[in-house]
């Protein structure tokens, strides 16, 4: 015991900083998360790392080490933006980060006879190198037999087998970095040997080595493949794609219903009781009409959140979602757009702004910018509120065949999006990039079971953003809103309200478009996040009823025409305001620029779109 | 000699050799390098888009890797008999 207090206070002086390097899917993220536990620095969104993260565990001897997880990278030039921060940690570079102490370049051990070469360029940074192969139990079950001491010898670098997801698995690696940590200031002076040459002499020497060192008994087909051979079919794959999409939107709808209504009845039960014990007055208005109305109305969609991400998560996690990315790229190629923009707009469902970030994948910067400008027409998770506020209250729940006609507005809603989306790439390649050809080149990982816990961590850490916002912007802006919304004079009816002023000011430019005023004033506080629209709805009707019992979309109902329901969709479809995404754009492109043109396009197409509905709404007799 | 022959024109299920990687536009041979195609390795076409077999994807060495045709025009390739 006090032996190992000892030590502990020994090793105090300074952690050992690890660099994980290495190509994309090699397991970096999940080492990464089982070592540290997940508990990361930088928030990493789902889908592909694009920042780097930071964590920290300790040793069991008591050392303690600093784990850097960085965006998958092959080789040492930086041809992407994620690619040059990786390089840039290991250099050094990155400010206010010091440079790591090792290397810990991992490997997909099935992979090695690829990716060797990488190893050798690694071993030019100056530092200590030690290469993890991940997956030897994938590797062997494909029939892969690697000499690791013959593969240590030749490569001139400590070589580690390891399983990252299981505990057995990460045993070797463990005691290894014990030894290795046991002397820091000796063993990490150990730097390799440059490697001198071009690539393609790094290339030869890695292929020398591992034709020594790597055997393959050849299968005649592996899991992958045989999955692949329906997947990446050119009709069949495209075909069980949309299959996927269709099936996750109407899950979105179906799934939930229980869950919806718990929530619902809790808050319309919490009122109730506030109702009771608290007397008639403002305090009881501002719990009950701003605070429970405005959150509840948002919190009351986490199911479907929920539903949505464990869907995307589970996709990201087998594999299957670069396949998605190789399916839609004949597309993408017909509006200019690099294959690789699949996968930021895919994580723009989720939020614009990991989106807006995942576009640092992109190695040509027009391209990069084109799907930049683009991301936020991707239905991200804050309009789904809105969408699923609205089309529940006012398209009937019934079924068009087998399918509920409410999963099928909503998939036509990001439908729309998504061929706006192309259009605007289209128009954008056209005056951006004039001639500049777009490409993809990227490694379709080997299905995977996704790991359960990471799976679930991810899942959470989703919820909880989405548990969070409600917290920090919802909440407050349901109290201003609330303020707004009572406040000079209520009793001559919401024109006497701020709220109300504020809306009739801005009302003749949206009256053609079938605004009233409630909606009108509700897309103001929505620029902090788009749902506050609707918790903004909830709290002005709230006010408006008397009856406290009553659910937002069933006062809707009987508040808006047809028309203007399906005119404000249209409206969100584009939905320009959101100011988090502006300043994502700002930052990622360095110029106030195209977050400028990004807003104005937004806003004209909003407009338009809906004043299209409203019309086309009103001439079908839906005024 | 068959070995002008280009990655992005070899059939599905042909296996070829890698013979030269050469691009002229900067960077795409890099590119091509890092990511793991090498002179000497095997290559075999095994999918294909929906139009004009754009994007295709290629086993080298157990990986899968999915390109463009375009940058599978950079790699010459003679394909193996028998």
């Amino acid at each position: 015991m006090a032996e190992a207090d000892v030590m502990i206070a020994d090793n105090k002086t300074r952690a050992v900083r690890l660099a994980l390097l290495g190509a994309p899917n090699c397991g970096k993220t999940s080492l990464f998360n089982a070592l540290t536990g997940g508990r990361a620095k930088v928030a990493n969104y789902p889908g592909v790392t694009v920042e780097y993260r930071k964590g920290a565990f300790t040793l069991p001897s008591g050392a303690p080490i600093e784990l850097l997880d960085l965006p998958g990278v092959y080789g040492d030039c930086g041809h992407s933006m994620d690619e040059r921060v990786a390089i840039d940690a290991v250099r050094g570079n990155l400010t206010g980060e010091r440079a790591p102490d090792a290397i810990m370049f991992m490997m997909d051990a099935s992979h090695v006879s690829t990716h060797l070469h990488n190893v050798l360029q690694a071993k030019n940074y100056g530092l200590p190198v030690v290469l993890v192969l991940n997956m030897m139990d994938m590797a062997a079950r494909d029939g892969i037999d690697i000499d690791v001491q013959q593969l240590e010898a030749q490569i001139g670098v400590p070589v580690i087998s390891c399983v990252a997801v299981r505990a057995a698995g990460r045993a070797h690696l463990l005691d290894y970095l014990q030894e290795w940590t046991g002397d820091v200031a000796a063993n990490f002076a150990a730097k390799p040997e440059p490697e001198p040459g071009t690539l393609k002499e790094l290339q030869a020497k890695a292929r020398t080595i591992s034709r020594g060192c790597v055997s393959r008994i050849q299968k005649a087909e592996t899991f992958t493949q045989r999955i692949d051979s329906f997947v990446l079919h050119p009709v069949l794959g495209v075909v069980i794609l949309f299959g996927i999409l269709f099936f996750m939107f109407q899950a979105v709808y179906s799934w939930s219903g229980p869950a919806i209504t718990a929530i619902e009845d809790s808050f319309v039960g919490l009122s109730g009781i506030v109702g009771g014990v608290l007397p008639e007055g403002w305090i009881r208005s501002l719990i009950s009409d701003g605070i429970i109305a405005g959150v509840g109305s948002v919190i009351v969609f986490l199911p479907q959140i929920v539903i949505l991400f464990a869907f995307i998560l589970l996709l990201e996690a087998s594999g299957y979602m670069a396949r998605a990315a190789f399916l839609v790229d004949s597309l993408m190629a017909k509006v200019g757009l690099n294959g690789r923009a699949f996968i930021p707009l895919l994580s723009s469902f989720a939020c614009a702004i990991p989106g807006v970030m995942a576009a640092r994948t992109i190695e040509n910067e027009k391209d990069r910018l084109t799907t930049i400008m683009i991301a936020p027409l991707m239905t991200c998770s804050a309009r789904w509120p809105v969408y699923l506020l609205i089309v529940g209250a006012f398209i009937p729940a019934s079924n068009v065949g087998p399918f509920n006609l409410q999963g099928l507005v909503l998939l036509g809603l990001v439908i729309v999006g998504i061929i706006f989306a192309m259009i605007m790439a289209f128009i954008f390649k056209r005056i951006l990039a004039r001639g500049v050809q777009s490409s993809l080149l990227i490694e379709l990982p080997s299905y995977k079971t996704p790991v359960f816990k990471d799976y679930l961590r991810g899942l959470w850490d989703r919820a909880m953003i989405f548990v969070n916002r409600a917290g920090r912007i919802i909440l407050p802006a349901s109290i201003i809103v609330w303020l707004l919304g009572t406040y000079p004079n209520r009793d001559s009816g919401f024109e006497g309200t701020f709220a109300g002023m504020i809306g009739r000011v801005l009302e003749p430019v949206f009256t053609p478009i079938g605004f009233n005023t409630e909606i009108v004033f509700s897309l103001i506080p929505s620029m902090a996040a788009r749902e506050v629209a609707v918790g903004t709805l909830g709290t002005l009707y709230a006010l408006e009823e008397t009856q406290i019992d009553d659910k937002l979309g069933g006062l809707l109902a009987v508040d808006w025409s047809l028309a203007t329901a399906l005119a404000f969709l249209a409206w969100f479809v584009f939905a320009p305001q959101c100011l988090s995404t502006f300043a994502i754009i700002k930052k990622e492109t360095n110029s106030w620029r195209w977050p400028l043109i990004t807003f104005a396009y937004l806003f004209v197409l909003a407009y338009l779109a809906s004043l299209l509905t409203y019309h086309a709404a009103l001439s079908f007799g839906w005024g | 000699m068959p070995d002008a022959q280009t990655l992005d024109t070899l059939k599905k299920n042909i296996v070829a050799r890698i013979t030269t990687i050469e691009s002229v536009e900067a960077g795409v041979e890099t590119r091509l390098r890092e990511i793991g195609f090498a002179e000497g390795d095997e290559v075999e076409a095994l999918h294909f888009g929906l139009f004009g077999r754009n994007p295709m994807s290629v086993r080298l060495n157990g990986a899968l890797i999915a390109m463009r045709r375009r940058e599978a025009a950079c790699i010459f390739v003679s394909p193996i008999h028998g």
